[in-house]
């Protein structure tokens, strides 16, 4: 709070209250409101939509490139599968056009073959086998006991009795080993068929789907449309497990489409049916895995976003502080400056009318000063009442009182005539003394106590006489106001350490509370607000020092006093006013 | 020793005339800048006292007309206005001319009559 209240500028205080000629100019607060709103609108609303377009268009973007990555290796991997299987159809397809019926029911020549196609097609073919039309095994070249086995109730076998080629889903058959079969149907010259059979291990194709590039958690399988796994899958289980994810409706190109786990985790599935088979490939990724890299990218918007927006903020509070700052400087520097020209213009008005008023009274008081002299002239010269002192007294009473008036008019001329800037050179305490002149009646009545004490070693300075005189009636008025009747105000007069003089007023009046203190030279600063302060006294009196090339501090204490020290140099530093002005008029 | 008093207030001038004469100096007084011209051009007067504001003619302007009537003559001036600091009762300026803010004391103006006198132009 106290950080706060340090960082807050002076504007934002001001509240609009005052009214008059000496007002502020603006509302500083609204303006700063409105500039800062206005500013942050039209500097942030373009940065996030476009930042909020970038993220929809990359996320989607990014989105559609894995859709696409995915389409594009299921197809390839399709490709290769359905190649692989193809293959090996048709070189069955061959060998039972080549062969006689005879010769494939030789085990010598089964065998040969069996070899051959090992030979020339790698792994895969575990086994060759001719059946009979009646589903009885003739001939079976292979590491399995299979012979004289019966399939004629196996569904592949009726199958490729209906179709002429057919590829089986894998199946464990009568060896217990996952495989599937490719048979394909020879005529008899009798009209009967015989039926060759090969048998594939699902090792290839596992080859082949381990050796794909899917990446971190992707999986990669083939099914079957019935949703049995003929490959192991990294997560839905072994081969010949039921596969826990919809099968899709057949469709004859590759397709992408949106799953998800049970445990509701996104997943992006590409799949592609392979023709000619029961097979369909399917490649599953992780959707959250996909979008690491969108993560990243994510990640690296919204940084960017938040720099700019605080980085915006900040040059957008920095500057509008800055510029109503400043504009409130200037504002409470024009209000300062038609305050003293206000004063000023007082001043010389008061001067005006006292100078006048005193050279009235001063022609009228001479008259009476001249015939009250006459009167004793006649008395003392011509001898005529010598002897009556009651008659001398009552004439030396009219000229002393006449004397006294006089002083007071002189002064008055004085205190006009110093109203003009002028330097000459000046003893302060007759300066102070002539100010404690003017307040000595109200300083009687309310039994104050004046001491002016000078130190040894003061000297004259050059000065503008009527500032000091300002200065001093504004600190001495203060001073007066601060305290209860019968209190004490000492004006200490002595060398200021490094040259010039140094001025002390103490009282002890009331005081000034110490967080009022750093204050009471701010303009319109006032405890009196209400009671006919401008709050301008001692702000002006604060100029006016510095306009003399003086300094002026305050020290004070609640209920013991306070006293104003006022250093001056022994001459001003570049007075402005001419020098020496010394117009006289009659 | 003849003084020439001119002042706009007849009874400040005649009281005053009239105390100078009682201290043995001979003094007539006008109460305007045109009398005084007169007075002067049929008689000698070694100072003319001055009020600086009339009338018509003022105490600067009839004193350069005096001056040329009779270039001894001394000159002081009587003022209303002025200040303790500008004048210290008794400041000179402008060669020989001094001032005096009224009310005056009557001894100060003879100590300054005789100065003015005595020291042939420069007081």
């Amino acid at each position: 709070m106290a950080l706060l209240n340090r960082i807050t500028p002076d504007f934002w205080r001001i509240r609009p209250t005052s009214t008059g000629a000496f007002r502020y100019l603006f509302n500083y607060r609204r303006i700063w409101k409105w500039s800062v709103l206005l500013t942050a609108i039209v500097s942030l609303v373009p940065l996030i939509f476009i930042t909020l377009l970038d993220y929809k268009v990359t996320e989607h973007a990014l989105e559609q490139e894995f859709r696409l990555r995915a389409a594009r290796l299921v197809s390839n991997t399709r490709r290769v599968i359905g190649f692989f299987l193809s293959e090996r159809q048709s070189a069955l397809e061959f060998i039972v056009r080549d062969n006689s019926p005879e010769a494939l029911s030789d085990p010598e020549r089964l065998t040969a073959i069996l070899d051959s196609l090992r030979e020339s097609f790698g792994g895969g073919f575990m086994d060759l086998g001719v059946i009979g039309a009646n589903g009885e095994q003739k001939t079976y070249v292979g590491p399995f006991k299979l012979q004289d086995k019966d399939y004629h109730e196996q569904p592949w076998f009726k199958m490729v009795v209906d179709r002429g080629v057919y590829i089986s889903d894998v199946f464990l058959g009568f060896r217990r080993v996952p495989h599937l079969i490719i048979a394909v149907k020879q005529s008899l010259p009798d009209g009967s068929f015989q039926v060759l059979r090969a048998s594939l291990g699902i090792k290839p194709f596992e080859d082949h789907l381990n050796n794909m590039e899917i990446g971190g958690s992707g999986d990669a399988f083939i099914v079957n449309d019935r949703g049995v796994l003929q490959t192991d899958s990294r997560y839905y289980g072994r081969v010949l497990e039921k596969l826990d994810l919809p099968i899709p409706e057949y469709y004859p190109s590759t397709q992408v489409m949106d799953g998800s786990t049970r445990d509701g985790e996104k997943l992006l599935i590409g799949y592609r049916f392979i023709e000619g088979t029961p097979f369909l490939l399917m490649i599953v990724k992780r959707h959250a895995e996909l979008m690491t890299l969108w993560h990243t990218t994510r990640l690296g918007l919204i940084l960017f976003l938040v720099c700019s927006v605080t980085l915006i903020l900040a040059v957008i509070l920095g500057s509008a502080t800055y510029m109503v700052r400043n504009m409130h400087l200037a504002d409470e520097k024009r209000l300062m400056g038609l305050h003293q020209m206000e004063y000023a213009n007082k001043m010389a008005s008061i001067g005006r009318m006292a100078a006048s008023v005193a050279h009235e009274i001063n022609n009228p008081l001479a008259i009476i000063n001249e015939k009250a002299g006459l009167i004793k002239d006649l008395f003392t010269i011509k001898q005529l009442y010598a002897a009556d002192a009651k008659l001398i007294g009552l004439v030396d009473a009219i000229t002393r009182s006449v004397q006294r008036a006089g002083r007071i008019t002189k002064r008055l001329l004085t205190f006009a005539r110093n109203l003009e800037a002028s330097i000459e050179r000046i003893k302060l305490e007759d300066v102070v003394r002539e100010v404690l002149s003017f307040v000595e009646k109200e300083a009687r009545l309310r039994e104050i106590n004046l001491e002016v004490d000078v130190a040894a070693g003061v000297t004259a300075i050059e000065s503008d006489r009527g500032k000091l005189q300002q200065i001093f009636l504004n600190i001495i008025n203060n001073a007066l106001a601060a305290m209860a009747d019968g209190g004490h105000l000492k004006v200490r007069i002595e060398p200021a350490p490094g040259g010039g003089v140094m001025l002390r007023f103490s009282d002890d009046g009331s005081g000034i509370p110490a967080e009022d203190l750093p204050r009471i030279f701010e303009p319109f600063f006032s405890t009196k607000t209400g009671q006919g302060g401008t709050g301008l006294g001692l702000s002006i009196t604060y100029n006016l020092v510095r306009e003399i090339g003086g300094e002026i501090a305050v020290s004070s204490e609640v209920g013991q006093g306070t006293c104003f020290t006022i250093r001056l140099p022994i001459c001003i530093p570049n007075p402005k006013g001419e020098d020496h002005a010394s117009a006289v008029s009659g | 020793m003849r003084v020439l008093l001119v002042d706009d207030e007849a009874d400040l001038a005649s009281a005053l005339a009239e105390r100078l004469d009682m201290r043995g100096i001979a003094a007539e007084w006008v109460t305007d800048g045109m009398e005084a011209l007169q007075r002067a051009a049929s008689n000698d007067f070694d100072v003319a006292v001055l009020d600086l504001k009339m009338p018509r003619i003022g105490g600067l302007e009839l004193k350069a007309r005096l001056q040329s009537l009779h270039p001894d003559m001394k000159f002081i001036f009587l003022t209303g206005y002025g200040s303790e600091t500008d004048f210290k009762e008794v400041a000179c300026h402008e060669g020989e001319a001094c001032y005096l803010v009224k009310p005056v004391d009557i001894q100060i103006l003879i100590d300054l009559i005789r100065r003015v006198t005595h020291s042939g132009g420069e007081a």
